[in-house]
């Protein structure tokens, strides 16, 4: 059951599971002891089967000393990475580069907030970087406990609506959260308005340009209210100077320019244009760690599948490939990347994925009405029954996973799943990684 | 009442402010039935800083944050199309953020704000957020089975003696915990947001029939949309925290 599972550092050049190399010597006793409790407690969770036990260590260190993450962060060079989407690859992507200059530590299994962060350094050990994934909503009192070198805005969409706060509250929040650390060197998307209004708090920021397929929470000026155009790749407000900044990295072809004009080609194991304009993110930030394009290119081919995302199975003659979609722009995203095959839908609408189904109809279906075998599944397959008849997408309903694999001919199975339903398929899977 | 021949015309109001919660769903819906019973349908979106288009058979209001609330309402009051529409015998089916600017006020952003008062309602904060499942028993006047929804919102919502409630509640909140959603004449408010029309088909052959004035449409096959509603009324029927 646990052979496939990676290290968390895995793609960042450091084996886990090592406690005794750990030199916490420069701890204060109380964050030494927490430390040391996180990384056991880890260690039981993994080995009673809850799950990667990325989350509940640090919880419990956390309980034993509250700036635990503070000491932890403390004599690294740190890296954040926050937005709606993306942020998992973009982390790994970015653990891969700056271990150009030595070991990274990393949280890549996407258990994203501070108890999450903790658990990841302290399973580290000490390591001179460490490229961190934070929900976006704790991008405040993360920044504060570490001290980042680098912050990277990746976008910011509608996500669990019933839950999060709205898209233009979180903008506000970044935004203060950046004028409060002025030194705080910002890598941010030039091609999201939201993104973009947050950032311009900061002096210091380098813009990507990544391309975006969803625009739905970003017609409305955050600034002044006005209609925000869009024409080709650029955007402006209507009513105030808010405009696409001129950005210094951008995706061109199945590559990168970078600042000097240099073009790099970025050949990914991970699929979509999506995962190029990650790998430019990537770039840009480990940039600001001084390390040059060319010698990151070759590490980013190494990525593989993240905690199961893109991650290709065997199963019965079928080749199954796993798509995480968790919200609209994410979906688009998913469709751009699923081939042409028999395709499997799945949808919950558990805690982790919010309870409303609403935004199934913020997702436009019909790139999957081209001739392909389409399956549904999970809780809430009714509701997409609902929504593909609208779009006039032909389905079958099955009632499990092991029933889509045998409903489909031998070769490729596309699977493209919300977040509970997407890690209950991952179950089946024994945990694929 | 269309200007244009015989085509059904649907105008989705300010999706700029007011598309929160998959309201294109309500949109999307009613064209496709519209489109099954072969009825020529016409489908407009009408930014906030348009005008409104006269005369169409069907206005659809989405549901929105504060702000875009706020503005929406400020708007549609210059523009006055809305108001003149609903006077001569157009359809108006309005969500959550959409259905409290109907009435006469509504709280946003710290203050009360005017609305349109095509309603005889006013909305204020509730004591806490209305998050969950929403169900009711429809207006027996209206000919519907049980609305089937979701709710998402602050507000709560008081009827005047000018407007009947859509439901009696049976689960959830609605304006108050008693009552949800409101209609008159041929203006309906619900707070089962985004695609409600998705759960309640027999309320969007309602809109329909009431934008052609027929009594009655053909059957269409509703057996997702039948599952569907089956589904959730088991859901709220069972303990809470299943799926
Ligand atoms: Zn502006």
């Amino acid at each position: 059951m646990t052979g496939r599972r990676r290290s968390a550092q895995a793609g960042a050049g450091r084996a886990s599971g090592t406690l005794a190399v750990v030199p916490d010597a420069k701890l204060p006793l109380r964050a030494k002891v927490a430390s040391q409790v996180s990384r056991t407690a880890a260690a039981l969770s993994r080995a009673a089967g809850r799950g990667d036990g990325s989350v509940i260590g640090g919880w419990i260190g956390l309980k034993i000393d509250p700036d635990l993450l503070k000491h932890l962060a403390t004599g690294r060079q740190v890296a954040l990475v926050s937005g709606t989407n993306g942020k998992t690859t973009t982390t790994r992507l970015t653990a891969a580069a700056v271990g150009v200059l030595g070991d990274v530590a990393t949280n890549s299994f996407g258990a994203n907030m501070p108890s999450g962060h903790t658990s990841a350094l302290a399973k580290a050990g000490a390591t001179p970087y460490a490229v961190l994934e934070v929900d976006e909503h704790y991008l405040p009192q993360v920044l504060a406990a570490t001290d980042p070198r680098a912050v990277a805005l990746l976008n910011l969409s509608r996500d669990q609506l019933d839950r999060a706060k709205e898209v233009a509250m979180m903008a506000q929040l970044w935004r203060t959260t950046l004028a409060n650390h002025p030194k705080v060197a910002v890598v941010a998307n030039a091609d999201d308005p939201m993104v973009v209004w947050a950032a311009v708090a900061s002096p210091s920021v380098t813009w990507f340009s990544a391309g975006q397929r969803w625009h739905d929470d970003s017609w409305v000026c955050p600034e002044c209210g006005s209609h925000i155009e869009r024409a080709e790749n650029q955007w402006w407000c209507t009513g105030c100077p808010l405009r696409r900044p001129e950005p210094q990295w951008v995706v061109e072809d199945d590559g990168v320019l970078d600042p000097l004009g240099h073009w790099h080609k970025v050949t990914l194991q991970l699929p979509g244009s999506v995962n190029i304009g990650n790998a430019a993110t990537a770039l840009a930030v480990a940039a600001q760690f001084g390390v040059r394009p060319i010698d990151a290119v070759p590490r980013l081919a190494r990525v593989t599948s993240i905690a199961g995302r893109y991650a290709q199975v065997q199963r019965d003659g079928r080749i199954v490939r796993l798509l995480l979609a968790k919200n609209p722009a994410s979906w688009l995203e998913a469709f751009d990347m699923a081939e042409r095959a028999p395709t499997l839908l799945s949808i919950n609408a558990r805690d982790p994925d919010g309870r409303d189904t609403s935004w199934l109809y913020d997702v436009d279906f019909s790139p999957l009405a081209d001739g392909r075998p389409v399956l549904i599944t999970g809780d809430r397959a009714y509701d997409l029954a609902v929504r593909l008849e609208v779009n006039r997408v032909p389905f079958r309903h099955v009632t499990s996973f092991e029933d889509a694999v045998a409903a489909i001919p031998p070769g490729r199975l596309e699977v493209i799943a919300n977040y509970s339903a997407f890690q209950d398929i991952r179950a089946e899977l024994n945990r694929v990684n | 009442m269309s200007t244009d021949e015989s085509r059904i015309r649907i105008v989705w109001v300010y999706p700029d402010l007011l598309s929160t919660y998959g309201d294109r769903g309500n949109v999307l819906i009613l064209a496709r039935r519209a489109e099954q019973r072969r009825l020529p349908v016409e489908t407009m979106e009408v930014r906030s800083d348009q005008p409104v288009p006269r005369s169409a058979d069907i206005y659809l209001i989405g549901g929105g944050e504060d702000g875009p609330q706020a503005l929406a309402a400020q708007r549609l009051a210059a523009d006055g199309t809305l108001r003149a529409s609903a006077e001569s015998g157009s359809v108006i089916f309005a969500i959550c953020a959409g259905y409290q600017l109907l009435g006469h006020s509504f709280f946003a952003k710290g203050v009360q704000c005017p609305g349109l008062g095509l309603l005889d309602l006013h909305s204020d904060r509730g004591p806490t957020r209305a998050v969950g499942e929403l169900a009711g028993d429809i207006d027996p006047r209206l000919g519907l089975p049980p609305l089937s929804g979701f709710e998402n919102h602050g507000g709560r919502t008081h009827l005047g003696r000018g407007v009947n409630p859509l439901a009696r509640v049976t689960t959830g909140v609605g304006n108050d915990g008693t009552t949800e959603g409101a209609w008159f004449g041929k203006t309906l408010g619900t707070y089962s947001h985004g695609p409600a029309l998705a759960r309640n088909p027999a309320l969007a052959d309602l809109l329909l029939r009431w934008a052609i004035g027929a009594d009655r449409l053909p059957p269409l096959d509703d057996t997702w949309p039948d599952r569907l509603r089956a589904e959730r009324r088991a859901a709220v029927a069972a303990p809470a925290g299943r799926p």
